[in-house]
Parts: C-alpha cells; structure tokens; sequence
C-alpha cells in the first residue's frame, strides 16, 4: 500500500467514526423526542397516578417529578455541605505540595468511578442497618454519596486554576484562612455553579441509587421518612408494562427527564467554557 | 476580636479535615459495609465456589455467580469492542484534523450527551437497537430472537461510552507536546505517519488507562443494560443469547431478597465483587493518567 | 514605639525548595521611611526574599526557612507569632494587580471590615480617603459599587494600593508592580511611591534599572541567592564596588 493510499484510507475510517458516534447520538435524542412528543400532556406533568392508572386510565407523573425534585434539591444541598469545606481545605488550607492532598484527589478520581448501583447497595445496607425502610431521606443519602466525587471534583478544578495572587493579597491584607475561604467561594462563584448544575444532572437521572433506597409511590411524599417516587424510575416501570399507553408515558416521562437534563448541562457549559473533570 | 478571628480560623481548618478525611474513608466504609453483609454466603461456601459455580437455585442456597460473571464479561466485551475502535479514531479525527472552528461544537456537543441519564439510553435501545436486532441481525444466524440479548446490550454499552473514551482521548493527545509533531512532519512524514508513529505511540498508555476506565464504567452500568439485555439465568453461548449482568442481577432482585435466607448476602456480595474489580480497574488507569498530567507539567 | 532597629531586620536568612538553595546568609537592614530595590537577574531570589517579608513562601510545603526575619524586633518565623497581625503591617503589590472579587468600594473596605471596623460612616471616610490617596476618587467616585474588575488595568494596580494601604500598614512591598502596566499608568504608580515613602518603607523588586534610579534610595544587587553589594542608589549604580555588580549595571548579565 503506497503511503498517500494509506493516509487516505485512514483519514476516510476516521471521518466514517466521527459520523457514526455523532449519527447515533443525534439518534438518540431524535427517537426520544418523537416518541415522546405524542405521549407529553399537560396531565402527565401536572396530576398524580389516579386510580387504573397502570392499566392506561387517567393520572400523571407529578409524583414522580416532584419526588425527583426533592431529591436532587435535597442531595445537591447535602453534597455541598460536605464537598466545599472539602475544597477549600484542599486549596486553601493545606499547604502546596502536601501529600495529604494528592491522596484525597486521587481518593475523589477513583470514588468518581464507583458504578451508582453499588452505592445503591451500601446505602441498602446502611438504611437495614439503621432499621429503616425506603424512604425520601434514604434515597436523598444515597445520591448524596454518588454526587460527592463529581461536586468536589468540578470545583477543586476551578479553585486549582485560581491565581495565586489571591490567596497572596488577602494575606497581606491580614486575612485568616478562614476569611480567605470566603473571598475563594466568590471568586470561585460560577465554577460552583457548574459543579451544581451537573451534580444536579446526575442526581436527576440516576436510577440505580434510588431503586432500593428511595422506594416509589404513587403518592407525594409527606415526609422524609416516606417513600418517593423519581423520574427515571417512573421511565422504568412503566416502559416494561405491555399495555401501550402505559408505555407512552415512559416516552413522555423520558422526554422530559433528557429536556430537564439537557437543560443543565447547557447552563453548565454557560458558566464555564469547558470543565474537563466534569466526565472523566 | 483578632482572638475571636484566629479562634474561628483554627475551628475552621479542623473542622475542614475532619470533612475531607471522613469523605475520603468512604472507599473503606462502603468496602466494609458490603463485605459485613457478604460474610454470611462467605462462611456456607467458598468464594472460588461461588465464582465459578452455574448453579443459581436462591431457594435451595445454591448460589453461583458464572451466568452473571459471564454475563457481565460478555456485554462489557462487546461495548468495548465497539466503542474502542470508533472512539479512539474520532478522537484522532477531533484532535489532530479537525480545525478549531468545527471542533468548538464537536466537543461540548458530544460532553452534552454524556450527561444523558442511563435509563434514556435504556429507551433507546428498547426503541431501536432491540427491534433492529430481532428483525435484521438474527434471522440471519438463529430462528428466533426477541432481539433482548447480549449484542443489544453491547451496542447501548457502546453508545453510553463514546463520550467519556473519547473526552480521556483527547485529554491524553493534549499531552502530546506541539513539537514533536513539527519535527515529525518537518521530517517529511505525512499526517496520518505523524499521527501513528508520534501521537498515538506517546499516547499509549493514556490510550490503555482510557479502555480500562471504559471497562469499569461499562461493568458498573445498570439500567441501560438491564432493560435491553433479556436478564435471563444461563450460560449464554452467543452474543444474541439474553443476558443477565451482575448489576442487572442486583438492581432486578432487591425486592425478593429479604424473603430467602441468604439471598441479601449474595447480591452483596455481587456489589462487592464490582467495587473491588473497579476500584481497582479506576485506581490503575488514574495513576497513568496522573503520569501522564505530570509528563505534560514538565 | 521607638526600635533601635530598623522595620526589617534579615539575619541569616537562608531559603531552600525542595532540593535548591535560593538564598544563601542574607543579613541585611532595611532603611526606614526609604524606597529600597532589589535587583538582579531573573531568577536571582528577589522575589523569593520579598514574600519572606511577610511569610507568603509558607503556603508551599517544599520551602524550608532558616535564620530570622525581625520585623518590629520581633522574629516572624519564631513560635507563637500571629501571622495576620504581622502580614498587616505590610502592604503588599504584585506584578499583576489582583482586584478581590467585588465592588471597588468592597476591595478598599475589605481589610478594615476584617479587622473589625463596622460603622458605614467610618468605612466611607476610609475608603475615600484611601482612593483619594491614590488619586483614584475623582475616577470613580461615581461608580464605587460597580466591580472592581471593570477598572483599567492601570486604574486596578492603584486601587490594590489603596486597599493595602487602607490596614494601615508601615511597610509596602512591591513585586515588580509596574509590570503589567503601560508607561503612563507606571509613572502614575512611580509618583505615588514617591510621595508615599515619607510615610511609608517601601521595598521594590524590579528589573528595570531606570527604573530603580528612577525611584530608589537604596539598591541591594542580588545574585545567584546572595547579596552582592548593597548601599546608596548614586553608589551602586554609578561607582559599584564588585566586578557582578559593574558587569549587570552594564548589561554584561541578565
């Protein structure tokens, strides 16, 4: 084979990829949006399952997606109530270099991994454990854990990339480490604000954390101790049904979880050009 | 009030640690919360039993994970088989020919979708992958296939990863430095011999780190899989047989499992053996990568 | 307060990170209520001996510290010091100005609100007197709760002065403060080093010689992490004792 053939022929398997991975993405989102246009009503988003519901009667999923608010709401809070003290004591008070550090970063890559249906399990056994049973506050812990890795490591990435300067003129100024923290957290405001968003993302459309932990009901949950129901468990039970409007709910649920998803990473990306951390 | 400041500083700083050191020992609670429920099935038989065994009876304590491993090693094969070759080739393509314009709507376009919930990705198959597989792709080998298989699986697999094998990708050329390509090429060597002799030679273990993290993400995954694959409890013997991964295994099982005795131990065991097999699988990848991020810093 | 010895006192100051020396034995005096420069090649640890003025160097965990710093009489890297307090008296300049993320008002007022000043009438006497002092009021008196980040790189570099000075510190250290900055905006900086070092000890770094005659009384050569000559501006520069000294003024060295 001559060399120009060579560099040809690559270049044409190179451009067939690139089309296919774009191809089925774009699929993707194509096959979501058309099945699941037909099926979005105003009922669906804005009443609870009714009686029948699951033999194709009347009723909607306002259960489900309120369930998945209170989740992601309450687990985003939670995960940040742990991950920034955890990044600011990574970049503001421990010392450059510490060893310490580099532990903890690696320890956050490698939790990052952790598939969500075994923090599904764990939580399982926490919430036997406790003596409780699934519940809001069950499933709202559970995603808390899977979203950790991804707050503490989209946010370290931002306060890593701050100038040294800062940190050198509160300082001077006399500052604590304490008070450096804050002017940190400000200057560090909308690379919080990706983090946010896609923790939400991911808090929003896991699954696997919230089938043993949160439970699911066609009710509102009440209380934290009660169950709740979440969208993409919803997309889930009701794809499996073989009645065929119960499975157009499935498409319109799953169209309206990939919009709400959709939307978060936009605003994400608005806030900060390009988290590399955010998917690897 | 210097005293009241220096006092809350200092709060602050062991407060702080306290928060990270309990954060990052999470690795060891989750590992033994799981193995405190799997010493149960531990103790009524051994693990190399329970690995290698095919005989799944929950009701007569007969507990043996082959099928799933199986399972599991099929559909993950599969996805990789896929995605590796397609990603690693569009990865090229973005970073080395792609003019800058273009590959400023390519790359968040593609991160947009990996933030795509895994169960949408599940819809997606159900919708598509699994009737084309039943109408196109079986008939010509078997009689008959509702299409729910290992192939299915594989191909939804394959998809969920594109992204993140392909952000690593490009991570990974980034630290190929500018200069060596120059020389290359100043050399008389064409793009393409730039490409394979310089980049992806330097890139090559960025390249093995990126295909064992795709690993352990496509071992963990869940949902997607598990509502294409058919979840049925055999030895599968060809890639359009159905499937039962241990995720599938878990998630599909949680509601029975207080009911037989034994059983909770076992699908925790199933969790254990995937966090210890990707702990393991991100640790390894991670320290390359970091190799490499230093290699770059240099 | 009457000290015997000067604001800054260096004994012995030696400076390692991780496996180099950067500074070797320096002993020096700072003169009080002068502008003194340090100068030499890039590299030389001018720098490095500025930031250990006020224990900026601790944040890395490779720097390793021995000798003494005295300023007030007191030993910064001894036991028992609090390191704010200390950082306070000194004003500090970097090669890029670094507004805080907030309103020009804020920047100014931030140091003095940590510090504990809370009374709005106090905080705006200061701020104005401050901007005034930098000749900044009359730019942007209009405009104090916009965000400091809209300034003009030149207007930023005098705010961060006026904020340093607003803790009312006795010394100011600059790190080659002029920079980033155009040539009109450095005389408008250059000036006010001048008519601040009645009050002030000011310590410069830069590499600009005209620049060191320009403004300075006293010039330490620095080299290779030592003191190499150190006395009057007209003496260094014109009539250098040493053979570096004479190669570097002539521009032999950079």
């Amino acid at each position: 084979m001559s060399r120009k053939f060579k560099a040809a022929l690559f270049k044409i398997l190179m451009i067939l990829s690139t089309l296919i991975i774009s191809g089925s993405l774009i699929l993707i989102l194509w096959t979501i949006a058309s099945r699941g246009v037909h099926a979005l009503t105003w009922e669906l988003v804005s009443r609870l399952p009714e009686g029948g519901f699951y033999i194709g009667k009347g009723g909607g999923l306002l259960n489900a997606i309120l369930g998945s608010l209170y989740i992601t709401v309450g687990s985003t809070l939670l995960g940040l109530l742990i991950a920034v003290p955890v990044v600011l004591y990574l970049n503001v008070y421990s010392r450059e270099g510490s060893r310490l550090a580099t532990v903890v970063r690696f320890t956050f890559d490698v939790l990052f991994g952790i598939p969500s249906i075994v923090y599904g399990a764990f939580g399982f056994t926490i919430m036997v454990w406790l003596g409780l049973r699934a519940s809001l506050l069950a499933g709202i812990v559970t995603v808390t854990l899977v979203i950790i890795p991804i707050l503490a490591r989209a946010m370290d990435e931002v306060m890593r990339r701050t100038p040294g300067e800062l940190s050198d003129q509160t300082y001077s100024l006399g500052a604590t480490r304490w008070e450096t923290s804050l002017v940190f957290l400000r200057q560090c405001a909308p690379g919080i604000m990706t983090a946010i968003l896609l923790a939400s993302g991911r808090a929003i459309g896991d699954a696997a954390s919230v089938l043993f932990t949160a439970g699911y009901t066609d009710n509102l949950p009440g209380s934290l101790t009660q169950p709740a129901a979440t969208l993409p468990l919803a997309i889930f039970f009701q794809l499996s049904s073989p009645i065929a409007e119960v499975q157009d709910r499935a498409y319109g649920a799953a169209l309206i979880l990939t919009a709400i998803v959709l939307l978060f990473s936009l605003s994400a990306h608005y806030f900060s050009k390009r988290l590399s951390k955010n998917k690897i | 009030m210097t005293r009241v400041r220096l006092i809350k500083d200092r709060i602050s700083g062991k407060l702080f640690l306290a928060f990270t050191l309990l954060s990052i020992l999470l690795v060891v609670f989750v590992g033994i919360g799981l193995y405190g429920k799997s010493v149960p099935i531990l103790r009524q038989s051994s693990l190399s039993h329970l690995l290698f065994s095919r005989e799944w009876k929950p009701f007569k304590n007969r507990f043996g994970f082959l099928p799933y491993i199986a399972g599991s090693v099929l559909v993950t094969g599969l996805a990789i088989l896929i995605a590796l070759p397609l990603s690693l080739m569009t990865a090229v393509f973005i970073s080395e020919y792609v003019p800058n314009r273009i590959k400023r709507l390519l790359v968040p376009f593609i991160d947009l979708l990996s933030g795509i919930p895994p169960v949408i990705y599940g819809v997606w198959g159900v919708l598509t992958i699994v009737p084309f597989i039943q109408d196109r792709i079986a008939p010509h080998f078997v009689e008959f296939s509702s299409g729910y298989s290992a192939l299915a699986g594989g191909l939804v697999l394959a998809v969920m990863i594109f992204p993140l094998i392909i952000s690593i990708l490009l991570e990974v050329f980034g630290t190929v430095p500018q200069e060596l390509r120059d020389a290359s090429l100043s050399l008389g060597a064409n793009q393409w011999e730039t490409v394979y002799r310089v980049v992806l030679r330097k890139s090559a273990p960025g390249i093995l780190a990126a295909t064992v993290l795709a690993v352990s993400r496509a071992l963990g995954e869940t949902i997607a899989v598990l509502m294409v694959c058919g979840n049925q409890t055999a030895f599968p013997h060809s890639v359009l047989d159905p499937v039962y991964p241990l995720p599938a295994l878990i998630a599909n099982n949680y509601g029975d499992m207080m009911s037989i005795p034994l059983y909770d131990s076992a699908l925790m065991l199933a969790a254990l053996i995937l966090f210890v097999i990707i702990l393991l699988f991100n640790g390894l990848s991670r320290v390359v990568l970091y190799r490499l991020e230093r290699r770059n810093n240099e | 307060m009457t000290f015997e010895a000067p604001h800054i006192r260096v004994q012995d100051l030696n400076v390692h990170i991780g496996d180099h020396h950067i500074l070797k034995n320096i002993s020096l005096d700072i003169p009080d209520k002068k502008i003194t420069s340090f100068i030499g090649p890039s590299g030389c640890g001018k720098t490095t001996l500025l930031k250990t003025f006020n224990r900026l160097l601790d944040r890395n965990k490779e720097v390793r510290i021995g000798g003494r710093v005295l300023v007030d009489g007191e030993d910064i890297y001894g036991k028992d010091v609090e390191v704010t307090g200390m950082r306070r008296k000194m004003g500090l300049l970097s090669q890029r100005p670094f507004p805080l993320p907030m309103s020009i008002y804020d920047n100014i007022a931030y140091g003095p609100r940590i510090h504990g000043t809370r009374r709005k009438k106090e905080l705006n006497g200061t701020v104005e007197h401050y901007l005034r002092a930098t000749g900044l009021w009359e730019e942007v008196k209009d405009r104090l709760g916009s965000p400091a980040t809209r300034l003009s790189i030149g207007q930023q570099q005098r705010l961060c002065l006026a904020r340093g000075l607003a803790v009312e510190p006795e010394i100011i250290l600059g790190d080659e403060p002029t920079s980033a900055l155009d040539p009109l905006s450095t005389q408008r900086i250059e000036e006010l080093f001048l008519q601040l070092k009645d009050r002030y000890t000011i310590v410069l770094v830069t590499h600009i010689l005209r620049q060191a005659r320009r403004l300075s009384d006293y010039i330490v050569f620095i080299y290779m992490g030592e003191i190499i000559e150190f006395g009057p501006t007209e003496e260094v520069l014109l009539d250098p004792k040493e053979r570096l000294t004479r190669e570097y003024v002539k521009g032999y060295i950079s």
